[in-house]
């Protein structure tokens, strides 16, 4: 539920832009989630649509760019994709180290009018 | 027409955070974030750990209601402030300087603040701490650093409580141990029962010495 918070800071920066650039309404908003931010994307869309209802944003189309947890081997020197089971290499099954991709949340771009 | 924005959400409360840092070293004390699930043991953890440590210690409660927490520390001699978030699920740096208002700390106290039992929004959420402590009882089981990687990433130490419970429920350290240690590498853990004392020294031991450090360096 936390969605709420984080969904009206974002509400208000794509509206601060908006404003900025004199727009009248917006269209699109490009948001990149990462798989573990935490962040559900569902909730964001949901409180999205409570909020933005008496702005310039009311109606825009959320556009979510989903980026997946990377993990990197140290033994294998690999690069592969978190499963949901744990942290372990899919090739030696040693431990893995997560890398910075994942935890993403952030407005990429909007489209306004 | 497209307007680019690439601004990470997540800044916003960063900022939000560093001022609440400023305020902090203004004051002259040593913030720590506890965090852990409901019951992990946050309070019982506060109240053994007090005791043990040379500086003065108060508390920020955050629940999302009653003042069980606040009233229990206070009776103890533990100054502390309880923010009610009314459901809220974590706390929010303006909260906690908000808080501070209720207080008159002395230089060089421990602020530990006890955020709401959540293992999940309260990871995104910085208070402007420094140090930052996550907190996992032996009944919630190993599997907390894989299903809740984030709150692991950004800590300074885990505390594993109520050790004493763990010929009772199926706990297989070395798997909670290892997934803590792929994603932070040389977090130290401590095993500690706030029941029995067990393990409550190496841990105070290790706070003092990371609060001496901290005060040394302004």
């Amino acid at each position: 539920m936390h969605e709420l918070a984080l969904t009206e800071k974002m509400l208000r920066l794509v509206l601060t832009e908006a404003e900025r650039h004199q727009a009248e309404k917006i269209t699109k908003i490009k948001i990149c989630l990462g798989e573990l931010s935490g962040i559900i994307k569902d909730c964001v869309a949901y409180y999205f649509q409570l909020s933005a209802r008496d702005t310039i944003a009311a109606g825009a189309e959320l556009e979510f760019g989903l980026s997946t947890a990377k993990l990197f081997c140290p033994d294998c020197k690999l690069e592969f994709e978190k499963t949901p089971r744990d942290f372990n290499c899919p090739v030696c099954g040693g431990l893995s180290r997560l890398t910075g991709s994942g935890r993403e949340w952030f407005v990429e771009s909007i489209e306004v009018e | 027409m497209e307007i680019n924005i690439s601004r990470d959400l997540f800044d916003h409360e960063a900022e939000l955070a560093v001022a609440n840092r400023k305020l902090f070293q203004k004051m002259g004390i040593i913030v720590l974030n506890l965090l852990a699930g409901p019951g992990a043991g946050k309070t019982s953890m506060i109240r053994s750990t007090a005791p043990l440590l040379k500086q003065p210690v108060a508390v920020i409660e955050g629940d999302p209601a009653s003042s069980i927490d606040t009233d229990l520390l206070n009776s103890l001699g533990i100054p502390a402030v309880q923010i009610n978030t009314e459901g809220g699920c974590h706390l929010e740096a303006p909260m906690v300087s908000k808080a501070l208002d209720e207080f008159k700390l002395e230089p060089n106290t421990l602020l530990i603040i006890e955020n709401v039992g959540n293992l999940i929004c309260t990871a995104g959420f910085p208070l402007g701490e420094s140090i930052r402590v996550v907190m996992v009882g032996v009944s919630e089981g190993d599997d907390k650093p894989y299903k809740y990687p984030d709150i692991f990433q950004g800590a300074d130490a885990v505390i594993l409580n109520k050790i004493d419970l763990q010929p009772y429920v199926d706990f297989n350290r070395e798997r909670f141990q290892e997934g803590v240690r792929t994603l932070r590498p040389g977090l130290p853990i401590f095993e500690v029962s706030c029941r029995t004392g067990r393990g409550l020294s190496e841990w105070s031991q290790w706070l003092e010495r990371t609060i001496i450090s901290l005060l040394k360096e302004g």
